[in-house]
């Protein structure tokens, strides 16, 4: 869902059904094998290109000064660009505590509402298609769309919220992404109000693939729904758990497009990532700056990544 | 399984989930009822008033005036290369990592998945000085470079995607019985044929639920445009909505037409093919 909503790829449980008997390369001819070497070498190629040198080469950028002219301009600096963001640079650690404060949401009160209405909505109440539409709605739009439906909500006069609170037009109106102490909590919610449908609609998936005699032997064993929910459906569901974990992590590190929108990531919206891009686009174009940034950033993700790859692939083999 | 006494338990839980609802649709009911009123009513009344006339004057306006047709032609240009692009060479790549084993096979499946979980940050300042370093000529590319082309675009898009896909098509590959293509094997069939008369076919239901997914995902994708494409009319609709912003300045009500206008189109597959996306975004999640 990426913007970006991140495409996060979904685990699957291991296979138990009729495994494919997979075929030995050794045995095929030479025409099946240059079929083969096409089907896999393209695509290889194209992730190389695309994906792997140029994350390589990002961790090359960042230990240079570059002005992104002529190649012969790339002087080496050591770890200088990594001191400079640490120490000087005055954005770096308000961004940081910002992706902090981001995941802490995320993972403490969106992630939470959207596994809560999973569970409401798995049960049998009247409606449920219909609400389980509503929550996924926001699903469906942009981040950019989010943002800009969001700011006719927070602006100041004009918006829903400061004319429910009866305070537009007044002094006592907020500013609700103008403002640095409260902005970075009025994109939250934004975030969050698609975030949480993203979740809702995944466990849902998974507690729908549940094993109903899980469920049934727990209520002959005479346990209440709460414990029911507790003691079984949530540890059967370990799989679909760690995947929600990991895309939390993840979309709190791949933050960008809504803090963009409402002011390009300045002014109390200071992310991570955003200061990436405003260090390879803006004036001054300080690459080295930006990629020591996007190591960092890097490094970060790498902690879900390899969380979810191994989860995912060791009983797979 | 329904019992008498859990109707009572379930007023509290309509009236958690009736709350809920109202916080979802109330940024959405408020767009479109702003976006159905003329800017003279609500610089009067205010934009929090009942006053009419209520018309889709503020529809034809951002149409016209934020240049809306050619976005959207823009990120059709985008989209359909880079969708098909991707299913294509994600399924002959899964194909050859579910089907076959060989030395790599495993470790290329995880470097494959890991690619797509990257922040696309991390990739965005040797990327766009990769492609600002490669001359293209002129008849191709006004820039001189791959900048501010759709191929740079469209070839990120299919890298970023690929990843996820082959993910997604492999687990469904290997679900399928060996003895499908061995007996394709006995009779002669070469690896191409195995593909791509038995397995493709068999793979459709992933495939309609991924293009379906891809499509929006695409559409609404707003980063890699903007950093490759300079040219404001080359944008695709989400990217280029957000210069509406800019354009329309203070008058929310044409800002509000014209994100209506872009929901539209998501809106319609979204309806059309609602089994196959919600299947997309669950793919896996779910046994089977």
């Amino acid at each position: 869902m990426t913007q970006t909503t991140a495409p996060v790829p979904v685990a699957t449980e291991v296979e138990r059904a009729p495994r494919a008997r997979a075929g030995r390369v050794r045995r095929l001819t030479g025409s099946d094998r240059l079929v083969l070497g096409l089907m896999v070498g393209v695509p290889t190629l194209i992730q190389a290109v695309l994906i792997w040198i140029p994350t390589l080469l990002s961790i090359g950028l960042s230990v240079t000064r570059w002005n992104g002219l002529a190649l012969s301009g790339i002087k080496p600096v050591g770890l200088d660009n990594y001191r400079y963001a640490l120490r000087d640079y005055p954005p770096f650690w308000p961004a940081i505590a910002h992706n902090v404060i981001w995941l802490g949401f995320l993972a403490l009160v969106a992630t939470p509402l959207g596994v809560l209405l999973a569970v409401v909505l798995d049960q049998q109440i009247r409606f449920t298609r219909l609400y389980q539409s509503v929550f996924f709605t926001p699903v469906m739009l942009s981040l950019v769309l989010v943002g800009i439906v969001w700011q006719l909500v927070y602006a100041r006069n004009e918006g829903l919220l400061n004319n429910l609170l009866g305070t537009a037009g007044t002094n006592g109106a907020v500013d609700w992404l103008g403002d640095p102490h409260v902005n970075l909590w009025a994109a939250l919610i934004a975030t969050g109000w698609r975030h949480a449908g993203y979740i809702m609609v995944l466990y849902l998936a998974g507690l729908k693939g549940l094993d109903p005699s899980l469920r049934e032997a727990a209520s002959i064993d005479g346990a209440t729904g709460r414990q029911t929910l507790f003691r079984v459906v949530f540890p059967a569901m370990r799989q679909i758990n760690i995947l929600v974990v990991v895309i939390t992590f993840i979309e709190a590190l791949r933050a960008f497009d809504i803090v963009w929108v409402i002011n390009h990531g300045t002014n109390g919206l200071e992310l991570l990532s955003v200061l990436v891009i405003q260090n390879l686009v803006g004036e001054g174009q300080v690459i080295g700056v930006g990629s020591a940034l996007a190591v960092l950033l890097l490094i970060v993700s790498l902690i879900p990544i390899v969380i979810y790859l191994v989860r995912t692939f060791r009983k797979a083999d | 399984m329904r019992r008498p006494t859990q109707n009572v338990r379930h007023s509290g839980t309509h009236v958690f989930l009736l709350a809920m609802s109202a916080l979802w649709l109330a940024p959405l009911l408020w767009t479109l009822y702003t976006s159905l009123r003329p800017k003279e009513v609500t610089d009067k009344y205010g934009y929090w008033s009942l006053h009419g006339p209520f018309n889709l004057h503020n529809f034809g306006t951002a149409w016209t005036d934020g240049d809306l047709p050619r976005y959207f032609v823009n990120s059709l240009y985008i989209a359909v290369p880079s969708v098909l692009l991707t299913l294509a060479l994600a399924s002959m790549m899964a194909f050859a990592v579910s089907r076959y084993t060989w030395k790599f096979n495993v470790t290329l499946l995880i470097l494959f998945t890991a690619g797509n979980m990257l922040p696309p940050q991390v990739l965005a300042a040797p990327l766009f000085e990769m492609f600002k370093h490669t001359p293209l000529p002129y008849v191709l590319s006004t820039s001189g470079s791959l900048l501010d082309t759709y191929y740079a675009v469209i070839a990120v898009e299919v890298a970023f995607q690929l990843g996820f896909c082959t993910f997604v098509l492999s687990n469904y590959m290997k679900t399928l019985p060996g003895e499908l293509t061995e007996a394709a094997l006995v009779d002669g069939a070469g690896v191409w044929r195995q593909f791509r008369r038995i397995i493709l076919p068999l793979t459709r239901p992933a495939l309609a639920a991924l293009a379906t997914l891809q499509v929006i995902w695409l559409y609404n994708d707003f980063f890699w445009p903007l950093l490759f494409l300079s040219s404001g009319d080359r944008l695709p609709i989400t990217t280029g909505v957000n210069s509406l912003q800019g354009q329309f300045l203070m008058n929310y009500n044409l800002i509000a037409a014209g994100a209506t206008l872009t929901v539209i189109p998501t809106l319609i597959v979204y309806l059309a093919l609602q089994r196959h996306f919600v299947a997309g975004l669950t793919l896996g999640a779910s046994k089977g």
